[in-house]
């Protein structure tokens, strides 16, 4: 384990976090919040730790391997959330330290969800800061150090792999950094295009920042508490729409920079997410349709919905606690799969299921014909049998985990919709789940253990479990 | 730079190690997963998986944009063949390895020609011209020339006893009537650039700049010179060895090879009559000591075993063979081998990648000051550079000793039209000069990157 690599790096996320931190607090002196010294102090504590991370841990071994980016990732969240929930702690407008981690981690993991009670009465640089969780973990911190770092460890994709989620992350151009910020770059104008879009519906400036960091991270922060209901019909289209942009796969977006047209036309991932999502607005268009007045608010509350719970957004123009069963348990489902790998939402991700589905339609196959040879495809090339059973064993993962976390939530004495339908919200970071954490209701009424529990869930969940799990394990530290 | 490898063999792989280190975008294309998977790993480059000859898979790593499009596979048709698409999708620079001694021998500037490419390699032909220089001068582990040809550096390893022992390099200049530079120093596996104080000790490894008759006097001097090589005893017929052979006739040599294979013996006796052909097991020290290995002149190892080569090198060393040169592919067996005092190991891989490597270098500079050659020495930790001296270089004119140079840099030489210039302090550079530069940071691109 190269520590002082590991060290020197922590040191740098901190470091970019006491600049990023430099934005809410322009904010809160522009609105003239009493939330300045908050981040004031908060800034001071991240440079005082970065520092001498940064100088004392300089080192000439700048080789790291999968473990120390698995260690890297894990700890840089870890410490980012910690750090980033001190300026609602320190203004007092989240006094309990569990209830601001919960709140920070929500918003790093582009999770959503919430344990305010009342969003209206938060200072706006606490908003601001809130809901700019959501855009920096959106596209990873680690990447975004990475696009900016001068001095790269050796062998930086693994720090890459473990925080860019999906079963198969690839570079776009031959340089990691090079990757970084195309990526970044794809982001940053998806986000401004959705901020000019905003104001010119008509939503005001700060909402219509606050509201895209929220969609382009695919988080779901906002700043009323009906989420985005009270909005105009013409803005709830716009956000939808973007809400399903930010769950394509961005590697398509770069293709359409360099002009090839056809072989995004040409990617499976792609149409599989169209079509599920056309799909269950159809049907849940057709369920809401007695409820609702007229075709457009059903087509329109079912577009909304589905295209928040698929890209794990969660932002809600309806109760859907209120919707019949058919409508929750569709989206219940798609909040597992979520959107496709390398977007900025959560979930098992599509081209995984897709994967997953074609494992399976195999092991049929071979059961009826135990000596066929069948190699599987994705998006056009033969896909390694190592990345089946890595995805085989990350369902198994994922599954055990949900299970765990089920069982530990139950303890609080909730119904059983309320508790699962948290554990899948908050482990796949969407936000909202139903029952009690439905789109109208908030996590507030958890025990702080089970915050604690959820709190973790949604960390796994971003970091897609192994690095996490991997990084908590004797066997990484052991010399062996 | 925008490059391509296709293949990740031993030359490939070295290959990215050494483009990867230069900043270039490097592409790579192979059929082997699991290959692609670890260089992925590794460096920082992009993988394609793939045929290299498919034109899907050179789409796919944009083959078209590439500045340099180098094909490393183990096949030299396919080698050819991706380059003449790779070309035709608009790459500017195509480089194949083509090893066949038929393609070679007849029809290699047909082929050039034909398939528009920048430059064929023949890794074996390469190696056997490095082995052919060192040979043409006992005693002395390397040398390298510079683009005149009179200027050349020599790196050789002092004796214990050797009278340079515990001399400093301002005593040795007076003590010389040779007029060279000692640019140089290797001990114990630290490198050094020694300024004027440096003290020298026996077993260091040096590297030495001067004019050929300098460098010739300088040896004399240091009594290294005792005869011209006249035979060679090569073991192992491979094709390293038939082109070393065939140079090393060329230039009135007796050659003698010792080989395994029958057949291979018949081959290489048909086209090369003048060879004495041994059929043996060259491994068997009582082979050797019959075939005279104590009165040979230079041996040179080329077996495809790295450790037979080394073994036997050490076992010709202890015989009293004034020269052995030992061909080592693997790099940890590279130390090994230096550990055991074997004097010359050479790598074909490291070869070809230094080629390539420096070919890369000019063509990155194709505008201001060019590199014109570029060597690696003492393992790669310090860099010999050539550059050619453009007007609008900052120390144009001025007496060395007024600029201000980096740590690590040494001003090793200035060739002006046909003179060799062993710079001191009033010396001045013009433009038009080549100036050889030393340097221990690595990646100089451009002559005023060595101004402070």
């Amino acid at each position: 384990m190269n520590k002082k690599i590991v060290l020197s790096i922590l040191g740098k996320i901190l470091w970019a976090e006491a600049a990023l931190l430099v934005l809410p607090l322009i904010v809160s002196i522009i609105y003239g919040n009493s939330c300045i010294p908050a981040f004031l102090i908060t800034i001071a504590v991240a440079v005082i730790i970065a520092l001498p991370l940064i100088f004392l841990c300089k080192t000439d071994n700048k080789r790291i391997y999968s473990k120390e980016g698995f260690v890297i990732v894990s700890l840089a969240w870890i410490i980012m959330s910690v750090i980033g929930c001190l300026p609602f702690v320190i203004s007092g407008e989240i006094p309990s330290f569990f209830d601001a981690l919960f709140e920070t981690v929500s918003g790093f993991t582009t999770t959503g969800a919430s344990i305010l009670t009342d969003i209206e009465g938060m200072s706006e640089g606490l908003l601001f800061w809130r809901s700019f969780t959501h855009w920096i973990g959106g596209m990873g911190v680690l990447v975004f150090v990475l696009a900016l770092s001068q001095e790269l460890p050796d062998r930086s994709i693994h720090i890459m792999r473990a925080e860019m989620p999906g079963p198969i992350v690839d570079k776009l151009v031959p340089k990691a950094k090079e990757t970084a910020k195309i990526l970044y770059l794809i982001y940053i104008v998806l986000t401004l295009a959705e901020i000019v879009i905003l104001v010119l519906c008509k939503m005001p400036l700060f909402e219509a920042v606050v509201h895209t960091f929220g969609t382009a991270g695919t988080g779901g922060f906002g700043v009323k508490a009906d989420s985005m209901g009270s909005y105009s019909p013409v803005i709830q289209w716009v956000i939808a729409v973007f809400m399903f942009i930010f769950g394509i796969n961005f590697n398509l977006y770069y293709l359409i920079l360099l002009k090839r047209i056809r072989s995004v036309f040409r990617s499976s991932e792609l149409w599989v997410y169209v079509g599920v999502g056309v799909v269950s607005c159809a049907l849940i268009t057709f369920n809401i349709y007695d409820s609702c007045e007229g075709l457009s608010e059903a087509l329109r509350l079912s577009a909304f919905q589905v295209s928040s719970v698929m890209t794990t957004t969660g932002y809600a123009t309806a109760d859907f606690n209120l919707w019949p069963g058919f409508s929750k348990t569709l989206l219940l489902i798609l909040m597992f799969m979520g959107a496709c790998a390398g977007s900025t939402a959560g979930g098992l991700k599509v081209s995984r299921v897709i994967i997953l589905v074609k494992g399976m339609r195999r092991e049929l196959h071979r059961l009826l014909h135990p000596r066929s040879v069948r190699t599987l495809k994705l998006e056009g090339k033969r896909l390694d049998e190592q990345t089946l059973s890595s995805a085989n064993s990350y369902l198994t993962v994922y599954v055990a985990s949900v299970v765990v976390i089920f069982l530990l939530l139950s303890i609080d004495n909730f119904d059983i919709e309320t508790n699962f339908s948290a554990t899948v919200a908050c482990f796949n970071n969407i936000g909202p789940g139903l029952g009690v954490v439905g789109p109208a209701g908030n996590f507030s009424e958890y025990s702080v253990f089970s915050k604690i529990i959820l709190t973790a869930a949604m960390l796994l969940g971003r970091l897609e479990i192994f690095p996490l799990l991997l990084c908590f394990s004797p066997a990484t530290w052991l010399k062996k | 730079m925008r490059i391509i490898v296709v293949g990740c063999g031993k030359i490939g792989t070295a290959l990215i190690e050494s483009l990867a280190s230069e900043e270039h975008d490097i592409v790579v294309i192979d059929t082997n997963r699991k290959v692609l998977e670890e260089i992925n790993n590794i460096y920082d480059v992009m993988c394609v998986c793939g045929n290299g000859a498919d034109s899907d898979v050179l789409d796919e790593a944009s083959a078209g944009k590439a500045e340099l499009f180098i094909a490393v596979t183990n096949s030299d048709e396919l080698n050819m063949l991706s380059c003449f698409f790779a070309k035709k999708m608009g790459a500017q620079h195509t480089v194949a390895r083509i090893r066949k001694t038929d393609y070679n021998d007849k029809s290699l500037s047909f082929m050039k020609q034909t398939l528009s490419l920048s430059m064929p390699i023949n890794p074996e032909y390469a190696a056997a011209q490095e082995l052919y220089n060192i040979l043409k001068m006992p005693s002395v582990v390397k040398i390298e020339n510079f683009s005149s040809g009179n200027f050349e550096m020599i790196q050789l390893k002092l004796k214990p006893d050797s009278r340079l022992d515990g001399m400093t390099l301002s005593e040795m200049r007076g003590k010389f009537k040779a007029n060279f530079l000692v640019c140089a120093v290797q001990r114990e596996g630290k490198v050094f650039i020694p300024s004027g104080n440096f003290t020298l000790k026996g077993g260091d490894k040096i590297g030495v700049t001067a004019n050929q008759t300098e460098i010739i006097k300088f040896l004399k001097e240091l009594n290294l010179i005792q005869k011209q090589t006249k035979n060679v005893t090569i073991l192992g017929g491979s094709r390293i060895a038939y082109y070393l052979a065939k140079r090393l006739l060329a230039s009135g040599n007796d050659v003698k090879i010792i080989e395994q294979n029958l057949e291979r013996c018949e081959e290489i006796s048909e086209l090369l009559p003048q060879v004495t052909m041994i059929h043996a097991d060259g491994t068997q020290q009582e082979v050797l000591l019959e075939e005279g290995i104590e009165n040979t002149d230079a041996f040179v190892a080329l077996t495809g075993i790295d450790e037979e080569n080394i073994l036997i090198s050490y076992f010709a060393q202890r015989k009293g063979v004034p020269k052995v040169i030992t061909k080592v592919n693997r790099d940890e067996l590279r130390e090994i081998a230096d550990d055991m005092g074997i004097d010359c190991t050479v790598s074909p891989k490291k070869i070809i990648a230094n080629i390539l490597t420096r070919y890369a270098r000019a063509l990155k500079n194709s505008m201001g000051s060019q590199i014109e050659t570029l060597y690696k020495l003492m393992d790669s930790n310090i860099e010999a550079l050539e550059f050619k001296v453009s007007p609008d270089f900052a120390g144009v004119q001025m007496p060395l000793k007024n600029l201000s140079f980096k740590d690590q840099i040494l001003i090793a030489g200035i060739i002006r039209g046909r003179t060799a210039i062993i710079p001191a302090g009033d010396d001045v550079i013009l433009p038009g000069d080549r100036v050889i530069v030393i340097a221990g940071q690595k990646r100089l691109q451009d002559l005023s990157d060595i101004m402070r």
